[in-house]
């Protein structure tokens, strides 16, 4: 069985940081990460493969440097790595990154085997939408199943998949014809470390690496910015808030006093919150 | 792969700089919500969304309308009435068996269908599970633009949807706007905004509209729903009380003082991400950017330093206080209260103390 993972090379968030002058984003030095979520789909798959055979491509659209993260993908164990990278597609938002990469699933179908699983994460943690796999699955007329908690059975006689979904307000078990689109809950496994092998194949290993014209892209206004039905029209730190804390007089308190101290100024900022506690503790 | 006519672009210009709207997109008009209404129960992140659509509808002098999907007629022309009291004009309804729970290819199609014959110029969605697994499909369906989990919405000069997002993790906010394209499409995260006030007897107009679609057309099917209800799943996102913990607590023996201070408010408890990372707490107790947005009255935070994906999840709250042994720390820029303490030596003097005065307050009562 084929399965792709989509993936994004994203930055590390944690250490963004906005100039306080031209409150433009400072991404020089910013070390880069597989998205995070992403490495739960990986593992599903690649545990999916180990469990009934197959292979697992990687897939991902990026600058040329997004090479790095489908590298890494390969030490961990997938089998394939494929990188869209092309200045066309810069600017692109989640419309113009959905058909890029189903454009080159289209792509890996022809050259590789047509997947009978797409898996994304669940969400990037830089654009942080949710919304590219939905849009890939759209695209591509394939089933869609997101928040998927669980795989509960494969069966590929039957071409049958069923799945356990992370709903409002419950888990909904659903079944649904393959080839599917899954967005991988996180938390859900944990991505293997790779073995030794993996690692010095992965280091070796030829990135099958198109363009837009090689990966079957022939009408460019999809793509990029002019493919983007959505602009940014400003970026900006948030607002510091004027006033801070005030702060409760600690010095020398014992905590039972500073306690005493504490509530009563919650409850005289918040009287309402006094006569819940009261009606609460009546209620037990 | 579905390409939905539309009308072209300017092709001589770049997104960011085109303006002019097709006349195709001209005829797009009011102001939806989308409402989410499973097993009877209207989400409330929809009625909060009438809330705030209904001040973005009156600036645009339009309509608001929401939109039910459902099977049970009874079940969604009661939510229509609770929508028209929470500000609707108009509610559209899809009625069909197949409806009955939350599948993509069906609220897909229902929901572009609507779309397409009445043709809103915004529609607003939750950003839960379901709004999100819809919003993508019905945006890539109608080829229009999308901007997901908005924390404000605003109509522009020129009468478009502004909507702005957090973006890098939080560190960031932008302002996206769908200028060439309709509907605009946003979605939003429960408790972002605040629930608009009951208008009892308030009233407006239905609209029926079928959906052509026969249950063997679906591919896809329920077998299962298992709900939370039974489960010990957190409340967290609609709590009035919340105490979270963070790293600054050390251990997950220490996190206890954290729930054990829930338990005497009848708080929901959470915490910082690192420790759903450490396993001290479970993925739907994060608070913060990329776990829930809270809005409670009073939110209560011991050893957290405030890190921006924090702060967006928790700045609705009315009255934040801060628990922290660093003077300097990022949280007491954006809480009201603070207390500079060890938070391991004053959680169970603040335990002990509530116990006290509200078991006094019992007495007396
Ligand atoms: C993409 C992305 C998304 C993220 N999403 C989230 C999110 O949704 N939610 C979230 O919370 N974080 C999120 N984070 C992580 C966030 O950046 C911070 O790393 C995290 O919030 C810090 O957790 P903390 O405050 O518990 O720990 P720390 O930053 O380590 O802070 C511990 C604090 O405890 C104080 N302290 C130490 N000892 C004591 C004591 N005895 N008593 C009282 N105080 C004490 C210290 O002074 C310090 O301020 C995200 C990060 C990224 C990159
Ligand atoms: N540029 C990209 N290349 C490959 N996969 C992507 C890209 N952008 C998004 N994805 C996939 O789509 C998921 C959702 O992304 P997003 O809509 O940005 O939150 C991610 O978890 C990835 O699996």
């Amino acid at each position: 069985m084929h399965i792709v993972v989509c993936l994004k090379q994203v930055p590390d968030s944690a250490q963004i940081r906005v100039h306080p002058v031209t409150n433009t984003i400072m991404r020089q030095g910013v070390p880069t990460i597989i998205n995070p979520y992403d490495l739960f789909a990986l593992e599903e798959a690649m545990r999916l493969r180990d469990l009934i055979g197959g292979e697992v491509t990687v897939l991902t659209m990026g600058p040329p440097m997004a090479e790095d993260s489908l590298r890494k993908a390969l030490t961990f164990g997938a089998d394939r790595a494929v990188l869209l990278t092309d200045r066309f597609f810069a600017g692109s938002d989640t419309l113009a990154t959905s058909f890029a990469l189903a454009s080159a699933l289209t792509k890996i179908g022809q050259e590789f085997g047509v997947p009978s699983i797409v898996f994304t994460g669940k969400q990037t943690i830089d654009g942080d939408t949710a919304q590219v796999g939905p849009g890939i699955a759209k695209r591509l007329g394939l089933n869609q199943l997101t928040y998927v908690a669980r795989i509960v059975e494969l069966d590929r006689d039957a071409n049958k998949i069923i799945v356990e979904r992370r709903a409002e307000g419950g888990v909904q078990v659903l079944e649904t014809r393959l080839p599917v689109l899954i967005t991988m809950l996180e938390g859900v496994n944990e991505i293997r470390r790779g073995s030794l092998e993996s690692a010095y194949r992965a280091a070796s290993a030829k990135i099958v690496t198109w363009n837009a014209a090689a990966a079957g892209i022939t009408d460019l206004t999809k793509c990029g910015l002019k493919g983007s039905p959505t602009i940014v029209k400003k970026v900006f730190a948030p607002t510091p808030r004027a006033e801070k804390a005030h702060q409760v007089p600690t010095d020398g308190l014992a905590p039972e006093a500073l306690a005493d101290a504490v509530i009563a100024e919650i409850f005289s900022r918040q009287p309402s919150v006094e006569s819940d506690l009261v009606r609460f503790s009546a209620g037990q | 792969m579905t390409d939905a006519p539309k009308a072209a672009p300017a092709t001589n210009s770049r997104a960011g700089t085109k303006k002019e709207l097709s006349e195709h997109f001209k005829t797009y008009k009011h102001v939806w919500v989308f409402i989410e209404c499973e097993y009877g129960v209207i989400h409330p992140v929809s009625l909060e969304l009438l809330g705030e659509a209904r001040k973005l509808a009156d600036k645009r002098g339009v309509s608001l309308a929401g939109v039910i999907l459902g099977s049970d007629a009874n079940l969604i022309a009661a939510a229509a009435t609770v929508c028209f009291e929470h500000g609707a004009d108009l509610v559209y309804t899809v009625t069909d068996p197949t409806l009955a729970h939350y599948r993509n290819e069906a609220f897909t199609k229902g929901m572009t269908d609507v779309v397409n014959t009445y043709k809103p110029e915004i529609l607003l969605l939750g950003a839960t599970t379901l709004g999100r697994d819809l919003a993508g499909s019905v945006a890539t369906t109608l080829l229009t633009g999308l901007t997901a989990d908005s924390t404000a919405l605003a109509i522009d000069d020129e009468g478009s949807l502004a909507a702005t997002r957090p973006t890098f993790g939080g560190s960031l906010l932008c302002t996206i706007m769908t200028l060439n394209y309709r509907p605009q499409m946003a979605t939003v995260r429960p408790r972002v905004f605040g629930m608009p006030p009951r208008e009892p007897g308030r009233r407006g107009e239905i609209i029926a509209h079928p959906l052509n679609l026969a249950e063997d057309d679906i591919v896809t099917k329920v077998l299962q729903f298992v709900a939370d209800r039974d489960s010990n799943q957190s409340q967290l996102a609609y709590a009035d009380i919340v105490v979270a913990g963070g790293l600054g607590l050390r251990s997950a023996e220490n996190f206890e003082l954290v729930k054990a201070l829930a338990s005497v408010l009848g708080a929901e408890y959470g915490g910082s991400r690192p420790l759903v990372q450490k396993g001290w707490i479970t993925a739907d107790r994060q608070i913060g950017q990329t776990g829930k947005t809270i809005r409670p009255k009073l939110y209560i935070a011991a050893g957290i330093s405030g890190a921006i994906q924090h702060r967006v999840g928790v700045e609705g709250a009315d009255t934040i206080v801060a628990i922290n042994t660093d003077p300097n720390a990022q949280i007491f820029e954006f809480a009201h209260l603070g207390i500079v303490a060890d938070a391991i030596k004053l959680l169970p003097a603040l335990t002990e103390a509530f116990r006290k005065r509200l078991s006094v307050n019992r007495l007396a009562s």
